[in-house]
């Protein structure tokens, strides 16, 4: 039942880095992918109806540690206590400037709403990283290196989101910006990912691998205009790194608490796995119809 | 002035400051969801109006309940370690199951509602709206359970210094959270309701060119001006007020009910809040009730807490004897005046709330057979002005029952100290051991300046929007282009984003 939990929180964390992966690369990229309004609005239309929803994929993974393993959520939450604080206000920032910025009326205010999307997006995108590689190594470099990771392929991941779901000049961009990304997201990821599975089970070596050749794959795919499956690519980069990441965490979710140590009791375990079985396949599902109904493209507008 | 003080401080600051906008998305998303139902049932413009104008609003509220409460998620565990790791297999599991069950809901079908108005077929869209707001009403339920446990803990047992749940149902459905639920999600039906009310008020004294503020002499309302439009209570305002009344009455009145079933359940079960919400010393049969410091009314504590005018209600100190006693030597008295003070404020101003819409609904009624005869300065039916001392009197609708409802908290969680768990744990053993002085500080410092200056941009926001009034109807009967100017430069800026 333990190990269950492990993998149902290793899950939700998977689903957070994948989905909000991209929301983060979105934001960071606002500046980069715009010229005018209409292009900035047409960027973050492409994120607009989603990133909300996924946001509660790291409520969910939080709590879920909460309620089955008490101690591996305080310990993690108050060891890392400034980090995750920058990231709880970056997500503060960015999420007012996501729903305020259609609000405002000045351009100054509009261009502040875009200022706290693209800090409240690079800062949790760099710091996520940044956390598990302090977690996983426990040292300066390797934290840099984390975050560098982190805030990469999610730039890639988000440049590829964007030039799937936006049509002329902006997917032209986006599509510039994600063979840009990876001229930094490759190296640091062939020269991050293989140490990682070094205390690990044998099998993070195969999804290190696997994240690897997916993000290779990814680039290759951007560069021929295969958008959509350049973005399962990078999707599977991003699940293959976390599966690694907690594969190696599996042993010790923190240095000195095993997995037993820091679950709760089985009763508690074992209500929580039949209320999110009934309920989890729904959350897939009414989530999963959100991206259908916004499946079109998106054209600049005109105003 | 150590950690423990800063940690309590910053939980009292972000949490305080999250239920500033919390009660309100709870109710507002009802109000709304519920003019976008009668648009659909009856096709009348003005219902989409006013649900596109209050929607607006509800909106930018939403957004700061949603960023300020993901840092409550993970204050726990950044401020309050030894605390989580005691309580988590109890505690952890409502908040689990409020992100699972409550928050993909409200996220996810919010989002479909913002940007699915073209997209989606009218009742589809209107289907998400309503889930979101499922989603909002659940996330309170399962929140006020957690928060329940920690001042009536049940169905669990302390094995190896951690509590252990042994029946999740016992934890549901305890005594203590049915009764905090339906009586504070009930008074966020208080506060939203205040909050249109006010927003209405506001608008009718702007569209009759008068101030907040009683600026000159009160003027009579002759006959002369109820005939002239611009005087007139517009119907679109009089549907909007008399909903926007009756929610608040109702909800007044559920709000009352249970607060007196709460009442009842704190004398058994947090017998110092009691205590210490009327400052009573000693254990007194027939206790009194101070409606102003010198001003009792013997047997009236009794009687709300018991329904017995004679019954005994227990003292702080002789609680304070008991649980040195019980517990060992400490002190176990909450902040008496805080406590003390927080009960009458919330008593007065919901009150005063209930009593200002059940006063507005007898304003607003319908005259009949008075129609061809209304006389100078009567406001009743359809089509007459409301007088401007009791708009002036609706704006007040906004802050009366949001302190009524922040003094509820604080009552609340004030009067439950020393302990974060009622007999089994204290707030002195629940901080993070490793979290030092400096760090919190600095968090504390962060917070409260960012929650200030987004406060701030919020209410201006929220001013700017209500200043400007429910858009115009939609453009179907004007030809392109010819958008007045003025229109032009917002619609310029907002579509997209908004809806």
């Amino acid at each position: 039942m333990t190990t269950f939990w492990f993998i149902v929180i290793a899950f939700l964390w998977t689903g957070y880095f994948v989905l909000e992966g991209f929301d983060f690369g979105v934001g960071a990229l606002l500046p980069l992918l715009s010229r005018s309004e209409a292009d900035r609005r047409q960027v973050l239309g492409t994120i607009g109806p989603v990133w909300d929803g996924n946001e509660v994929w790291l409520i969910t993974a939080i709590g879920a540690m909460f309620a089955a393993f008490p101690a591996w959520y305080s310990g993690l939450l108050s060891g890392f206590y400034l980090p995750v604080f920058l990231v709880v206000t970056g997500l503060i920032v960015r999420g007012v400037g996501l729903e305020w910025r259609g609000k405002v009326h000045s351009r100054r205010e509009v261009a502040l709403c875009d200022a706290g999307i693209v800090a409240g997006s690079v800062l949790p995108a760099f710091l996520w990283g940044a956390i598990f590689g302090n977690l996983l190594f426990g040292t300066a470099l390797a934290t840099v290196l984390g975050g560098a990771l982190s805030l990469s392929v999610a730039v890639l991941h988000g440049a590829v989101f964007v030039a799937l779901k936006t049509t002329g000049a902006v997917r032209a961009r986006a599509r510039r910006a994600a063979l840009l990304a990876a001229v930094g997201a490759v190296p640091v990821a062939l020269s991050t990912l293989p140490s990682v599975p070094g205390r690990g089970p044998l099998w993070t070596l195969g999804t290190a691998l696997l994240a690897a050749a997916a993000l290779a794959a990814g680039v290759t795919l951007v560069w021929g205009r295969r958008e959509g499956w350049a973005f399962t690519a990078t999707a599977t980069a991003i699940t293959a790194t976390t599966a690694t990441v907690f594969g190696v965490l599996s042993a010790a979710p923190l240095p000195g608490l095993t997995l037993a140590e820091a679950a709760s009791a089985p009763y508690t375990l074992t209500l929580l796995t039949w209320i999110g079985l009934i309920a989890l396949p729904g959350v897939l599902a009414y989530q999963a119809w959100t991206y259908w109904v916004f499946r079109k493209r998106l054209t600049a507008q005109v105003s | 002035m150590d950690a423990l003080d800063l940690a309590r401080w910053q939980f009292g600051v972000t949490t305080v400051y999250h239920f500033l906008f919390v009660p309100l998305t709870i109710g507002l998303g009802v109000y709304v969801a519920g003019l976008q139902t009668a648009w659909l049932r009856t096709g009348r413009e003005h219902y989409l109006r006013l649900t596109k104008f209050f929607g607006k609003l509800f909106l930018i509220n939403f957004a700061m309940g949603v960023v300020t409460g993901i840092v409550q998620e993970f204050q726990f565990g950044m401020n309050w370690s030894d605390y989580s790791t005691f309580v988590g297999d109890v505690f952890g599991a409502p908040l689990a199951l409020e992100a699972l069950l409550a928050f993909f809901l409200e996220s996810t079908f919010l989002g479909l509602w913002i940007f699915g108005w073209d997209r989606l077929p009218k009742r589809v869209h209107l289907a998400c709206l309503w889930a979101a707001v499922i989603g909002s009403n659940l996330s309170a339920y399962f929140i006020l359970a957690a928060n329940a446990w920690m001042k009536h803990p049940v169905g669990y047992e302390v094995v190896d210094g951690r509590a252990r749940m042994t029946d999740l149902w016992a934890v549901l459905t305890n005594s203590t959270a049915l009764a905090q639920v339906p009586h504070v999600v009930a008074a966020s039906f208080v506060v939203a309701g205040g909050f249109v009310i006010a927003v209405i008020g506001y608008r009718v004294l702007r569209e009759r060119g008068l101030g907040v503020l009683p600026g000159r002499p009160a003027r009579t309302i002759t006959a002369e001006d109820a005939t002239t439009p611009m005087r007139r209570l517009p119907d679109m305002w009089r549907t909007a007020l008399r909903a926007a009344l009756v929610m608040t009455a109702i909800a007044g009145a559920v709000v009352a009910g249970t607060g007196d079933l709460s009442g009842q359940l704190l004398r058994e079960q947090q017998p110092m809040k009691l205590a210490a919400a009327e400052g009573l010393r000693h254990d007194t049969a027939g206790a009194p009730f101070s409606i102003a410091p010198g001003v009792e009314v013997p047997g009236l504590l009794s009687l709300l807490a018991a329904h017995d005018p004679a019954a005994t209600v227990q003292g702080v100190d002789d609680i304070q004897a008991r649980y040195e006693k019980a517990f060992g030597p400490a002190d176990y008295t909450p902040n008496l005046p805080v406590v003390f003070w927080s009960f009458r404020v919330m008593i007065n101003f919901g009150m005063a709330t209930v009593g200002l819409s059940v006063l507005g609904l007898w304003l607003t009624r319908k005259r009949r057979g008075r129609r061809g005869g209304q006389r100078a300065g009567q406001y009743g039916g359809s089509g007459e002005p409301l007088p401007a001392w009791f708009a002036r009197l609706c704006v007040l609708a906004l802050p009366l029952p949001t302190a009524a409802i922040i003094a509820g908290w604080l009552l609340s969680e004030i009067g439950r100290q020393p302990w974060t768990v009622q007999g089994e744990l204290m707030t002195a053993a629940s901080v993070s051991p490793g979290v030092s002085l400096g760090e919190v500080a600095i968090t504390l410092a962060v917070f409260t300046v960012l929650y200030g200056v987004l406060a701030l941009a919020e209410g201006a926001l929220l001013l700017r929007h209500v200043k400007a009034g429910p858009e115009l109807p939609a453009p179907a009967t004007v030809p392109p282009g010819a958008v007045p100017p003025a229109r032009a430069e917002e619609t310029r800026l907002t579509p997209t984003l908004m809806y």
